[in-house]
């Protein structure tokens, strides 16, 4: 039994963490949801510089050849420190191209993934409606794309995406350079601090990622390595808020006492802690699952999204409840991860749509 | 990272597996649930206790010199986890094994040692743990028994109470005042007691849940000799506190309440709107959100394991353990209830036995949701021991123990 990350993996947590403390403090969260940029580079060099964005791709590829264990510790640093930067829109491109790309396609693309000179994404809803495979309206015909995606995060700043579309076979993942033929919007979000856009595909050039029709199975399975990835930044951001809670509640005094002395914040916050590590346990039996491609991977997945969702959640909103009046200034860092913490429970569908897949998998699990 | 056991780790569950399976009924249906009636069968458990003896699997981390076996607290995990899907009776020497004797070995004499180990870990004879009063329950160190010393003797007058097996208990550890002219947690003494000694009056508490496996224990005037006592005179509350770490080593032992998939299981036989209900929205919701705490805990024992396995002491996320599960099977017995229709309010006995599992469940989840810690105190736990957070005002705080007002 090592339900733990190596010794080795943990270094470079420590190296991630440092690294982005330095490059990302919260004030380039700040920056971004201000409008100052779009993401941060300085944050985003120093993840391509550890060469961490490769870590994950096959040396043949340029990567590192290390696993995804690595990015998911990275992940987990990302959103220690909320730091704007379009990681898992860049991964998730490069897992769809490990996952169903032509040898060409993987030569054409993840080298530069790897070495940072390119930002992925991937595109699949389409506005408020449901996402059913069912009911896509871009559409892929004859090597070209049509239609609009949103909301697209990065979708203004990445310069490649896999995208959901319908074809005459059925749903397909597809391959679109964005700059060619297509026209962004930059949306109004919740949070700025992540950008998010729409896509509109006016025929543009397009390639099909791995066989038309079965485009949904891969989407699916793609969305599973997405949640890991995603739930470990939530695991990493709760942790922060719940420090944060934890700072002020030794700090601030109200009556001649700490208010971390009183039992309404202790158990607050300890409710906080036992949400936390409850994501934690599963984002790590998540992570094991995708290095390994174990068929445990859809219910650890849907776990992984459901306790992190619920554990950022709680950690961001009782962060302002603890923090008081100050808490619900613009200038206090709390509203960050409110705002970040609602963007990562809507990115990947409904909460509910992952609920009912832990209870698929245990219903087949009791059948079997 | 893998699920996996080392090589010597296979090896050790292989043979414990061969073994129990020689030696012992696998669990099937019910026969593994708990049922939290009191009515342990002695006779069984000291004939299993003793077969473990002699096979090397009482006492596995003790070293070899006090009867044990010189293993690794890993070795000691793989055997719980091998033993729990085998319906053997286990339940009676839990507190005593798991905490009173180890407190023994580490605070007692030599000639403790030798007179109690062995036929503890033979389960010739079951301890019980005396530490609750009625005027201390999570304030332990508010109790109130005295012992007064006389002569090379201590006599002891008081009442402890909610203790396990008290009824069956041949020695306990009791947690006395021996000076009330100091603070609370100052004056306190650890000792060993004979339950049967003269002036002991064990009387078991009915619970709510209709068994009898709690008692209060009266001393009127019970006599135990100096050389009884536990560590030094005044030091009972660290002694205490070193008897319930013990508890740490235990982790990931679940209680066998009505979980999740159970309800999810029993969902399916019974109807909401004229479908299975196991396919009601609501119903499959509320299961996913138990699944992930219950699945949550499972994986936290492996992250307790994995310290296990490495030589090291588990980390404090074990203690959210019982905060979690209890209040949740308190949680799920109730919605279970509404699955069956108005029948709700009848007994189970009146269905099958999935119903009277959950309606245990139902009765127990109140006293788990207290008992080794109340859902508050775990909270104030995770506050002050993990995050850091000031303990809370203490108006006692100094106060020699007999100036409290109450």
């Amino acid at each position: 039994m090592n339900f733990d990350f190596s010794d080795e993996q943990k270094m470079l947590r420590e190296q991630v963490s440092r690294a982005l403390t330095e490059a990302a403090p919260l004030t380039e969260a700040r920056t971004a949801l201000t409008g100052g940029f779009e993401y941060s580079e300085r944050a985003w060099n120093a993840i391509a510089e550890a060469g961490i964005l490769g870590a994950g791709i096959p040396e043949e590829y340029g990567g590192l050849g290390l696993g995804r264990l690595e990015w998911c510790v990275t992940s987990e640093e990302i959103g220690r420190t909320l730091a704007p930067v379009p990681y898992l829109s860049t991964i998730v491109l490069a897992e769809a191209l490990l996952a169903f790309g032509s040898a060409a396609q993987k030569n054409m693309w993840l080298p530069r993934i790897a070495g940072g000179q390119i930002i992925g994404t991937w595109a699949d809803a389409e506005g408020p409606r449901e996402l059913r495979a069912d009911n896509l309206q871009v559409e892929f015909k004859s090597g070209r794309l049509t239609g609009k995606k949103l909301p697209v995060l990065d979708g203004n700043i990445a310069g490649l995406a896999v995208v959901l579309a319908r074809t005459d076979d059925g749903p397909a993942l597809v391959l679109v350079d964005l700059e060619k033929g297509v026209s962004r919007r930059a949306l109004k979000t919740l949070d700025k601090s992540r950008p998010q856009a729409e896509l509109h595909f006016d025929g543009a050039p397009a390639e099909l990622l791995g066989k038309a029709g079965e485009g949904w199975t891969a989407y699916t399975q793609l969305m599973n390595r997405a949640s890991v990835l995603l739930a470990f930044e939530q695991v990493g951001a709760a942790d922060r808020a719940l420090e944060m809670a934890r700072d002020y509640a030794l700090e601030r005094h109200a009556f001649g006492r700490p208010i971390g002395s009183y039992q309404g914040i202790k158990h607050k916050l300890a409710n906080i802690y036992m949400a936390n590590e409850i994501a934690r346990v599963h984002a790590l039996w998540g992570a094991w699952a995708t290095s390994t491609d174990a068929s445990d991977l859809p219910l650890a997945a849907a776990s992984a999204r459901v306790s992190a969702n619920r554990a950022f959640t709680l950690a961001a909103q009782e962060n302002i409840q603890t923090h008081g009046g100050i808490g619900f200034t613009w200038e206090s860092d709390c509203q960050l991860f409110y705002r970040r913490a609602r963007l990562y429970a809507g990115l990947l569908g409904p909460e509910l749509d992952w609920k009912e897949r832990i209870v698929t998998s245990i219903e087949l699990s009791n059948a079997a | 990272m893998d699920f996996s056991d080392t090589p010597e780790e296979a090896e050790f569950r292989a043979s414990v597996r061969k073994w129990l399976e020689a030696n012992a009924q696998r669990a099937r249906g019910t026969s593994g649930r708990f049922t939290g009636t009191g009515t342990d069968d002695i006779g069984a458990a000291k004939a299993w206790q003793a077969s473990k003896y002699e096979a090397g699997y009482a006492a596995i981390t003790v070293p070899e010199v006090y009867g044990g076996r010189g293993g690794t607290p890993i070795q000691a995990l793989i055997y719980r986890q091998e033993e729990s899907a085998f319906a053997v009776p286990t339940g009676v020497y839990e507190i005593g094994l798991g905490m009173c004797v180890p407190t023994v070995m580490m605070q007692g004499s030599d000639a403790h040692r030798d007179r109690f180990l062995v036929p503890a870990y033979r389960g010739d004879e079951i301890w019980c743990q005396l530490f609750s009063e009625p005027a201390g329950g999570s304030d332990i160190a508010a109790l109130r028994t005295r012992a007064v010393r006389d002569g090379d003797d201590w006599v002891i007058n008081g009442q402890k109470v909610w203790t396990s097996g008290a009824h069956f208990a041949d020695f306990g550890i009791l947690l006395a005042r021996t000076d009330p002219t100091v603070a609370k947690h100052k004056g306190l003494t650890m000792f060993i007691v004979d339950m049967k000694a003269p002036g002991v009056d064990v009387r078991p508490i009915e619970q709510m849940s209709g068994g009898a496996e709690f008692n209060e224990v009266f001393f009127a005037d019970v006599r135990i000799p100096d050389s009884d006592r536990l560590g030094a005179e005044g030091d009972g509350w660290n002694v205490a506190l070193g008897t319930l770490m013990m508890e740490r080593m235990s982790a990931g032992q679940g209680f066998g309440f009505f979980g999740a998939t159970e309800v999810l299981e029993l969902a399916r036989k019974t109807e909401i709107g004229g479908r299975p209900a196991s396919s009601d929205a609501r119903v499959r919701e509320r299961v996913a959100d138990w699944w992930i705490n219950e699945q949550g805990l499972k994986l936290l024992s492996y992250r307790a394991q994995t310290a296990l396995s490495k030589g090291e002491l588990p980390g404090p996320e074990q203690s959210v353990n019982k905060a979690i599960e209890a209040p949740q099977a308190q949680e799920i017995a109730y919605f279970a209830r509404q699955l069956r229709g108005q029948a709700g309010s009848m007994d189970g006995e009146e269905i099958d036995e999935d119903w009277v599992h959950v309606d245990r469940s139902w009765l127990w989840a109140p006293g788990m949701r207290l008992g080794g810690g109340t859902d508050e105190v775990l909270r104030n736990i995770i506050a002050e021991r993990v995050l850091g957070l000031p303990g809370d005002v203490r108006v006692d705080k100094g106060v020699p123990f007999n100036q409290l007002t109450s």
